[in-house]
């Protein structure tokens, strides 16, 4: 076929405008509204149930699932459904432990749930680096995925895609802040559903509307091997780590977590895991019809040449269907959906920095909020710089399996500590800076030893650790430490807390 | 103690009881689905009706179990949970 991929699209670059006029112009009303810190962090709390299911779905939904998927899908058919499926496991497991409790506990971070009755101190500094190297990584993908992304379907240079990104984003947070986050989430979430649908819609208008006879097709133009598990499950043990990090993961990721402190109590945020867990996995089933319609209707030669990671499959779909025009939808959606997982994440970086760090270490809880404000904006503008420059090193990395790795750090950093101290009575400060220290530090040193980066960068002729994703090893090993740990201490002033912990889990009121 | 908080512990309880049975439900509907794609692919490869193979169909059926544990959460938790709590908030007064 041919495509315009790669040459300067007046119709995308159209679109585009449009959507970053409308957002800047949602950014300015929120600027507006934007007041307090409570405002910059959590939206003043205002956010429904509803709305803030959106915003889940929106902050979820990153360019890895949208494009990686579709793209894993239309090259290897059947393996790419393992991560569909896995990264919508975690919201049950979000909505039982954690949505509800973390609403009533907490303040504007997960950090605040840790720490209230643990001592102040070490617990904040231990989850800070934690929550900065989930960040980091998470922004890495998304970045990468942004130039190349902009790169192909606007035909203008990596480097300048990645500064373009970061700029717009960078005023979304330091101006809007969260309400203006939470808007641009909305409209995103909206856009990605809605594009989605109309793209499987028109995928099924081929074939009848039966997506079996769709899937017959691909398995009769690629051989029956497309609709079963391949060569992209080698080792047992790799899908095992895999879908542990991505199951635990969801429940550690900072700026999701961060999202439950937008709503007004814990009803709302139990509400939003629901409606976050209709979209998301109604997404997800889409991402099936979308990847084997593009295998079919592309097809796997033109896919592979425009990008080798196969994440132009979605895009390119479109152009076969709908033409340029919607090539140039769904383009301008695709960089939307960046544009607001970078902003979200850039959003729980600066509340790590600021609030957790700033404030409660540095400043020991006393500061006022102008102080507050100004580091919170200031931390908002290191971290968008640091995602540019990150975004430029690592071009050309794997997208998807780089968020793979923010969610094995994001289910052995948060994960463990934050359960534990929800949990168990006997858990105690030294337990829960053990546990995210080894959480953090053991996942990040796995994926130094793994294959990935010993063979694949380094040109190694083998890897000290064998697996791909370091859950498997890296999350017990931080449930265990922290288990041990606080066996090991006795801390009376957290025992004697707990029974205010558990009040306020339950009923969200002041004992 | 009083009785409202050991009502209350008692409520506590049975909400984390719920939540860790449900939780466990959906960790064993994926790892089984995980462990069939670790140990035995050419088992998901067949076919149940022409283009429909067994993993495909299962794979969509991990995703609404995952709907179908949130839904029977939230309608315990809006219908029994919520309403037990205010109970216990009415009799304080």
């Amino acid at each position: 076929m041919n495509t315009t991929l790669g040459q300067f699209n007046p119709l995308a670059i159209f679109f585009f405008i449009v959507f970053i006029t409308i957002s800047l112009g949602i950014t300015y009303w929120a600027a507006r509204k934007t007041k307090s810190t409570a405002h910059f962090y959590a939206a003043g709390g205002n956010i429904s149930g509803f709305q803030n299911g959106l915003a889940l779905a929106g902050d979820y939904m990153s360019a890895a699932s949208f494009l990686g998927i579709a793209g894993l899908v239309a090259l290897n058919g059947f393996d790419g459904l393992i991560y569909s499926i896995g990264f919508l496991v975690g919201w049950p497991v979000v909505m039982f432990l954690i949505a509800e409790p973390l609403r009533n506990l907490g303040r504007y971070t997960f950090t605040d749930v840790v720490a209230y009755r643990l001592r102040q101190k070490p617990v904040r500094i231990a989850s800070a680096i934690g929550t900065l190297a989930v960040v980091s990584f998470y922004l890495i993908a998304q970045m990468v995925g942004a130039g190349n992304l902009i790169r192909l379907l606007f035909g203008i240079d990596y480097n300048l895609a990645v500064i373009i990104v970061g700029g717009v984003m960078l005023a979304y947070v330091i101006f809007g802040g969260m309400i203006a986050t939470t808007w641009v989430q909305i409209i995103k979430a909206v856009l990605l559903l809605g594009g989605t649908i109309l793209l499987a819609l028109m995928v099924l208008a081929q074939f009848g509307f039966n997506p079996l006879v769709l899937f017959q097709a691909a398995a009769d133009k690629y051989g029956g091997a497309v609709l079963a598990p391949g060569k992209q499950v080698t080792d047992p043990l790799d899908a095992i780590s895999l879908g542990l990090s991505l199951m635990l993961g969801t429940a550690g990721l900072p700026h999701i977590l961060m999202r439950f402190y937008t709503v007004p109590n814990a009803k709302a945020a139990r509400i939003s895991v629901m409606y976050a867990t209709l979209f998301i996995g109604f997404f997800y089933l889409l991402t099936f019809i979308l990847g084997f319609g593009a295998m079919v209707l592309v097809g796997q030669d033109p896919i592979s040449k425009i990008d080798k990671g196969g994440n132009m499959a979605a895009p390119m779909l479109a152009e076969v269907l709908g033409g340029n025009a919607f090539l140039g939808f769904i383009a301008a959606v695709s960089f939307a959906t960046i544009l607001a997982v970078v902003a979200g994440l850039t959003l729980s970086g600066a509340a790590a920095l600021s609030h957790d760090l700033w404030v409660n270490v540095v400043r020991h809880g006393q500061t006022n909020e102008t102080e507050e404000f100004r580091v919170a904006r200031a931390a908002t503008l290191l971290l968008g710089v640091l995602a540019i420059v990150l975004g430029i090193v690592f071009q050309g990395q794997n997208v998807a399996y780089m968020v793979g790795l923010a969610f094995a750090i994001a289910a052995s950093a948060n994960f463990p500590a934050l359960l534990l101290s929800m949990l168990w009575r006997r858990f105690t400060t030294i337990g829960a800076v053990s546990s995210m220290v080894m959480g953090t530090i053991s996942s990040l040193v796995l994926i130094y030893l793994s294959p990935t980066i010993q063979v694949t960068i380094l040109h190694q002729a083998s890897a000290p650790f064998p697996l791909k994703n370091p859950g498997l090893i890296s999350i017990p090993l931080a449930f265990l430490v922290g288990i041990v740990v606080s066996l090991l201490t006795h801390e009376e002033a957290a025992m004697e807390k707990f029974s205010e912990v558990e009040h306020r889990i339950h009923t969200g009121e002041v004992m | 103690m009083n009785d409202r908080s050991r009502a209350l512990t008692a409520l506590a309880n049975k909400r984390w009881q719920i939540s860790l049975w449900l939780t466990a439900a959906m960790v064993v509907i994926y790892f089984g689905f995980i462990l069939l794609i670790a140990y035995n692919k050419p088992l998901l490869g067949v076919l149940v009706v022409p283009g429909l193979s067994l993993g495909i169909l299962l794979g969509a059926l991990v995703i609404v179990a995952a709907w179908v544990l949130v839904y029977l959460y939230v309608r315990w938790a809006n219908n029994y949970y919520d309403k037990k709590l205010s109970e216990l908030r009415e009799g304080d007064r």
